[in-house]
């Protein structure tokens, strides 16, 4: 573990592995040490946002090296599946299909048989970053980003799967497209992926 | 000063908005998590004496105006303050002479008729009077508070615009009615603040090098406060983009994206910085060199495309 300094009110801890990112977000979103006032995961990071007037950043950095993490990797938030029905046509899934080797048959198989778990959110309000419970092939970025990506774009990055909340740039791999509204404000809660939710794909 | 008169069904309508105007509080922390930023307020300081000028809540909401230009009439009596980056107020009768309305305004924004308000304290606008903000002489962004804060509804727990995101109420138009609320607390505290203009021309700004510094070359740090970087014009809330000696990496390949805070100062493989403001991306996949400290965020963003930003690295505990 590293805990690297972010500025005067944060802290930037660093792990190896996502397991661990979200060993350490369970135990300090349950029990945040004094000072600590949000705890934003990411792949191999952990943002802890802080109150100096509370507890100075070194007194966080003690508590952060004493965590011992859960056990747990996959902080699952329980109830039911979320459903997402998407039309496979997405304009990468071609080229993903090629380039795993796979065929375009066996790689939506895969992406629906999968159950996914929302690991973390970023990028932009809504936006989950889904890790699959089995085998899954490593899909690189593409090498330039485009710039509108259509609302609902199904899509993969890494070892991730996500879905594009609204219009807007984008860099991953789209395979599909899903009318269902993963951030609506006029909902509660409006995002629908929220870390430790759990999600299945399925051809619409 | 006199007590403030009881003030209720009160409205702000917009005559002419400005090049930029939204509503803004201090923001919806705490669901970084979702991915869903705080916005706010830019100059957090700055807004928050407006508020305590007018005697609201901690809660209530104000106007950011960008580079001046806001024309607004008001409904009904309102105790109004404007801070931040000192625009030329003037404040003029309805019913004066109608061929005044096509006078055009001198760039300080005064019409014939019209007086001037004091700037960083309290002053009533009444009903049917008219308010204009003048282009400021320096600085970004004005904030104006009105007592009763403006009542938009809120979006996520606040009623602030984040222009990334696209959540909360859109930017003002001329024909908007801004209604006023009742989100008071104690009377106001002052008549006027003495408070020091944002600075027109280098703006000092101390730095905590990291989280990833080990990214660029040795003296990358050094290099970041040797010499000023200039605000170029592709700068707004979400982040101001600076011009200026290249920051060069020392290693190759891709950072996973990883939390990111109000005043990063994130450098992309061009080796110019992007210093994130309020409404920046809360994960991001650049490294990024060293954050500013969070006080001095708030005179960051009073900085103009074309004034020039001075690093100066400091270590957190220095800061106690």
């Amino acid at each position: 573990m590293r805990i690297l300094p972010c500025g005067d009110e944060a802290l930037l801890v660093e792990v190896d592995t996502l397991p661990e990112v979200l060993g350490l977000a369970a135990v300090w979103r349950a029990d945040p040490p004094a000072g600590v006032l949000e705890v934003v995961p990411a792949a191999r990071t952990v943002l802890l946002r802080c109150d100096p007037a509370r507890a100075p950043l070194a007194a966080v950095a003690d508590a952060v090296r004493r965590t011992a993490p859960t056990a747990a990797g996959r902080d699952a938030e329980g109830g039911e599946d979320v459903q997402i029905p998407v039309d496979y046509a997405g304009a990468d899934l071609a080229e993903v299909a090629r380039r795993t080797g796979l065929g375009e048959v066996e790689l939506v198989e895969r992406h629906t048989a999968l159950r996914w778990t929302v690991a973390f959110c970023g990028f932009a309000p809504g936006f989950g970053y889904l890790v699959p419970d089995g085998e899954w092939p490593s899909v690189p970025r593409r090498s330039e980003p485009r710039t509108k990506v259509p609302p609902g774009a199904v899509a993969l990055a890494g070892e991730y799967s996500g879905v594009y909340p609204r219009e807007s740039p984008g860099g991953w791999q789209l395979i599909g497209r899903t009318d269902l509204a993963v951030f609506d404000l006029d909902r509660d809660p409006p995002a629908l992926l929220r870390p430790g939710v759990q999600v299945r794909f399925r051809v619409a | 000063m006199d007590r403030p008169r009881d003030l209720t069904g009160r409205a702000l309508q917009v005559l002419a908005p400005g090049p930029l105007c939204t509503v803004q509080d201090r923001g919806r922390p705490g669901a970084a998590a979702l991915g869903i930023g705080a916005a706010g307020a830019a100059d957090r300081a700055s807004f928050a004496l407006g508020q305590r000028l007018v005697g609201n809540s901690a809660s209530a909401a104000a106007l950011e105006v960008t580079l001046g230009g806001l024309r607004l009439q008001a409904r009904g009596d309102l105790l109004i303050a404007v801070t931040g980056a000192p625009a030329p107020l003037s404040v003029r009768d309805q019913a004066q002479d109608e061929a005044q309305d096509e006078a055009p305004a001198g760039a300080r924004g005064d019409a014939p008729g019209a007086r001037a308000a004091p700037g960083n304290a309290p002053f009533y606008l009444l009903d049917g009077q008219e308010l204009t903000l003048g282009l400021p002489g320096r600085g970004l962004r004005s904030y104006l508070a009105v007592r009763g804060g403006i009542d938009v509804p809120p979006v996520l727990g606040s009623r602030s615009a984040d222009v990334l995101a696209g959540i909360g109420p859109p930017r003002l138009a001329a024909g908007d009615v801004v209604p006023v609320g009742t989100d008071v607390g104690e009377g106001p505290a002052a008549d006027v603040a003495p408070v020091p203009d944002p600075p027109d021309s280098v703006v000092e700004l101390r730095v905590v090098p990291g989280p990833r510094d080990d990214w660029f070359a040795a003296d990358a740090v050094e290099t970041l406060c040797a010499a000023p970087y200039e605000v170029t014009s592709d700068s707004d809330r979400v982040g101001m983009r600076l011009q200026g000696a290249s920051l060069a990496r020392a290693r190759d390949g891709e950072l996973p994206s990883e939390g990111m805070v109000p005043g990063a100062l994130q450098v992309p493989p061009s080796g110019q910085p992007t210093l994130f403001l309020v409404d920046g991306p809360v994960t991001g996949g650049y490294p990024v060199i060293a954050v500013v400290v969070r006080a001095d965020v708030d005179r960051a963003a009073q900085a103009r495309p074309g004034q020039q930003l001075r690093f100066r690295a400091v270590r957190p505990a220095a800061l106690r």
